[in-house]
C-alpha cells in the first residue's frame, strides 16, 4: 500500500496531474439532472475526473435500513434509478469516476443494480466496487451499541435501535478507486470523505500529508451540499443578488497534489462562485473551527483565506491539519413515534383575529380530549416560525390585522392515535371554526430520533468489494 | 463619521447550521471594513439574548480574522432538533435570519454596501 501510495504521488508530481471534482447532488431528493452540466463540463477538461453525489442523511439511512430487513436486496438509495441513468453513459465514455453513498443501508445491492442499470444502457465493460463495514449492527449486538459513550442527541434507552453506522474516512474510498472501478458504492462515510477519497487515490496523499489532507477535506465540505457553494440557499434579492437561480450550476473543484483548491462551477450554468458564497458554505454546520473532527484529520480553518481568482472562480488555502481522533464517530436511529400536523388558512378582513380565535379553539380542544403531549398551535404569517415552542420572540413587529395567515398545530407522541386526534381538531374547524376557514392539511409521519456515539477504530473494519458486469 | 443604527442584515450575511440540538450561525460581512465593529458589537451575550426564548443556554463565537467571519455555536437551542422539535424548523435553518433581524448595530455608512437597500431611508 505505501509503495503504490508513493508511486502514485511521483506519478501524480510528474505528470502535474490535476483532480476535477464535481459535485451532482447534496442531500437526497436534490435536482436530479443538476449532474448533466457538470459531466458535459468535466468531460472537456484533461485530469482526472470524479463526479460526487451525496445523498444520505441520518433519517435516510434509518429508512434504508428498515427497507433491507424487509428485503435484503433493498436498501440502497431509491433515488439511484433517477440520478445515474442521466449520466452514466457519458461518464463512461470521458472516463469520469463517480462516487457516492448511493449504497445507503446496502452499497453491495446498490453496485448489482448500477452493473444491471449499465447493462440496459448498453455499457459494457463497467467495474463497480461497493465499500462496506460501516454497519455496527453487523459486528455488535444492539446491547453492546448502547454501552458506548453517547456524544451528543437523545440518550439510548431501551427503544429497539433502527439503524447504527460508523462515519468511514476516505481511506477506504481510495483503496476502492485503486482496484480500477469507475463507480463506487458507499454507505455512511464522512460527506467530505467522497472528495477526499478521490484526491489520496490521484495524488497519493499518505496520513502524515496532515495539511493536504484538511485542505482536501475542505474541498470535500464547500463540495458536500451541492449548490449550496454556488449561489443557491444565498439569494437575498436585493442584498444578496445571484444571477439566474433556476438554472444554478452545480460546483466543480480543482485540486493540485499541492492542495492548490480552486471551486468554480459548471458551464453555461446560473449560480454564482465569490468568496461570499464559498464562506457561507465553509462554515456551515461547524462549530469549533480550529477542531473540526473527521476519521481523515481534524481540521483548522483558523489560517483559511478565500480569494475571488475570477469569474465565479475562487481560491480557497491555508487548512492546516492535527491527527485524527482515535474514536469513529457512529450514528444511532431509533424509533420515535409519529408527528402529527395540521394547518388551514384564513385570508382577507380581520384574518388574523380569526386565525388567532381557531388556534384557541384548537387548544381548548387539545385540553378537552386530554391530549397529554405537548402541542404547539400558531400562527403563521406573524413569524411564528422563529418562536419558541412555548416562548415568542422578545423583538416582535405587530402583524397587521388584515392578510393571510395559517394556523398549524402540531404534536408529537408515541401513538399514532394522539398524533392523528391532534390533526383532526385542525380539520374540525372547517365546520367548528371561525367563519372562512380554507385549505386544511394534515400530516401525520413516523419519526426517528439519532444520538451520536463513540467507537473504537478497531471495531470497524471496512471493506471493499469489486464487481463487473459478468 | 457619520454612524448609523442598522439591523445587522445591512452588514452582514449569515447561514445556520445544525448538530443535534446546537445550531451554528456564521455572520459575515458584506465589507471587509464591517469586520471590526461586528467584532466588538455582535457579542456571545447578545446573541444569546436573541435566542433565549428558544432555550439557548450558552453561546460560544469563534473570530476568524482572516477569513473575515465568526460563527456562533448556540447551544440548546432547536428544543430538541429535528429529533424533538414542534417547529416547523427543526433544523433552524431561518435562524440566520433572527440573528440578521433582531441584533442592531451602529457602524459608519461607508459598512453598507453602496447598492443596499439600507441606504433609502437615510437619503430621506
Amino acid at each position: 500500500m505505501l509503495a503504490e501510495q508513493l508511486r502514485r504521488r511521483i506519478a501524480a508530481r510528474i505528470r502535474m496531474t490535476t483532480a476535477y471534482i464535481g459535485c451532482g447532488a447534496g442531500f437526497s431528493g436534490d435536482r436530479f439532472d443538476a449532474a448533466v452540466p457538470v459531466v458535459q463540463t468535466l468531460s472537456r477538461l484533461q485530469g482526472e475526473r470524479f463526479l460526487v453525489y451525496e445523498v444520505l442523511a441520518e433519517r435516510t439511512l434509518a429508512i434504508a435500513q428498515r427497507l433491507k430487513r424487509e428485503d435484503p436486496e433493498q436498501g440502497y438509495s431509491p433515488f439511484l434509478d433517477a440520478y445515474l441513468p442521466l449520466v452514466l453513459a457519458d461518464c463512461h465514455r470521458h472516463g469520469i469516476r463517480i462516487v457516492t453513498n448511493m449504497g445507503s443501508a446496502n452499497p453491495l445491492g446498490a453496485a448489482k443494480r448500477v452493473l444491471a442499470l449499465a447493462c440496459e444502457l448498453g455499457i459494457a465493460g463497467l467495474k463497480v466496487a461497493a465499500v462496506t463495514g460501516d454497519d455496527l449492527l453487523a459486528v455488535m449486538s444492539q446491547a453492546q451499541v448502547r454501552a458506548q459513550p453517547v456524544m451528543e442527541g437523545i440518550a439510548l434507552d431501551e427503544r429497539p435501535i433502527v439503524a447504527a453506522n460508523a462515519y468511514l474516512g476516505a481511506q477506504p474510498i481510495a483503496q476502492a478507486l485503486g482496484t480500477g472501478a469507475q463507480i463506487v458504492l458507499v454507505g455512511r462515510t464522512t460527506d467530505a470523505a467522497l472528495s477526499l477519497g478521490p484526491l489520496l487515490h490521484v495524488h497519493g496523499w499518505g496520513e502524515r500529508d496532515l495539511d493536504l489532507l484538511a485542505q482536501g477535506t475542505v474541498c470535500g465540505h464547500l463540495l458536500e451540499c451541492g449548490a449550496q457553494v454556488t449561489g443557491a440557499y444565498f439569494s437575498d434579492p436585493g442584498f444578496k443578488d445571484v444571477p439566474d437561480l433556476a438554472n444554478v450550476g452545480f460546483p466543480i473543484a480543482e485540486v493540485e497534489a499541492d492542495g492548490s483548491l480552486a471551486v468554480s462551477k459548471a458551464a453555461n450554468t446560473g449560480g454564482l462562485v465569490s468568496r461570499a458564497t464559498v464562506i457561507e458554505q465553509l462554515l456551515y454546520e461547524v462549530h469549533d473551527p480550529h477542531n473540526y473532527l473527521t476519521p481523515d484529520v481534524v481540521l483548522d480553518l483558523g489560517d483559511v483565506t478565500v480569494e475571488d481568482i475570477g469569474p465565479d472562480r475562487v481560491r480557497v488555502q491555508g487548512a492546516r491539519g492535527k491527527p485524527p481522533p482515535a474514536t469513529l464517530k457512529a450514528t444511532v436511529c431509533v424509533d420515535a413515534g409519529w408527528l402529527g400536523e395540521g394547518e388551514i388558512s384564513y385570508a382577507g378582513p380581520n384574518a388574523l383575529a380569526r386565525a388567532e380565535l381557531a388556534a384557541s379553539v384548537v387548544r381548548a380542544r387539545c385540553l378537552t380530549i386530554g391530549i397529554a403531549d405537548p402541542v404547539r398551535v400558531e400562527v403563521l404569517g406573524t413569524q411564528a416560525i422563529l418562536d419558541g415552542n412555548t416562548q415568542g420572540r422578545r423583538a416582535r413587529v405587530a402583524p397587521p390585522a388584515d392578510g393571510e395567515y395559517r394556523v398549524r398545530a402540531a404534536v408529537r407522541s408515541h401513538s399514532r392515535k394522539i398524533a392523528q386526534q391532534v390533526a383532526d381538531e385542525v380539520l374540525s374547524l372547517y365546520c367548528s371554526g371561525p367563519a372562512g376557514g380554507a385549505g386544511v392539511r394534515q400530516h401525520v409521519s413516523s419519526q426517528i430520533s439519532t444520538a451520536s456515539i463513540l467507537v473504537d477504530r478497531s471495531l470497524v473494519k471496512p471493506e471493499v468489494t469489486l464487481l463487473e458486469a459478468s | 463619521m457619520t454612524t448609523v443604527e442598522v439591523p445587522l442584515h445591512a452588514v452582514a450575511h449569515a447561514r445556520a447550521g445544525d448538530k443535534g440540538n446546537r445550531s451554528n450561525i456564521s455572520v459575515i460581512p458584506h465589507l471587509p471594513e464591517a469586520f471590526q465593529h461586528l467584532v466588538e458589537q455582535v457579542t456571545e451575550a447578545r446573541m444569546l439574548a436573541v435566542f433565549a426564548h428558544k432555550g439557548a443556554t450558552r453561546v460560544t463565537r469563534y473570530v476568524l480574522s482572516k477569513l473575515p467571519a465568526m460563527n456562533f455555536v448556540i447551544d440548546d437551542t432547536l428544543e430538541g432538533g429535528v429529533n424533538g422539535s414542534l417547529s416547523l424548523d427543526g433544523h433552524g435553518k431561518s435562524l440566520s435570519f433572527l440573528a440578521l433581524g433582531d441584533i442592531a448595530v451602529r457602524v459608519p455608512v461607508a459598512c453598507i454596501p453602496a447598492r443596499s437597500p439600507y441606504h433609502k431611508p437615510a437619503a430621506d
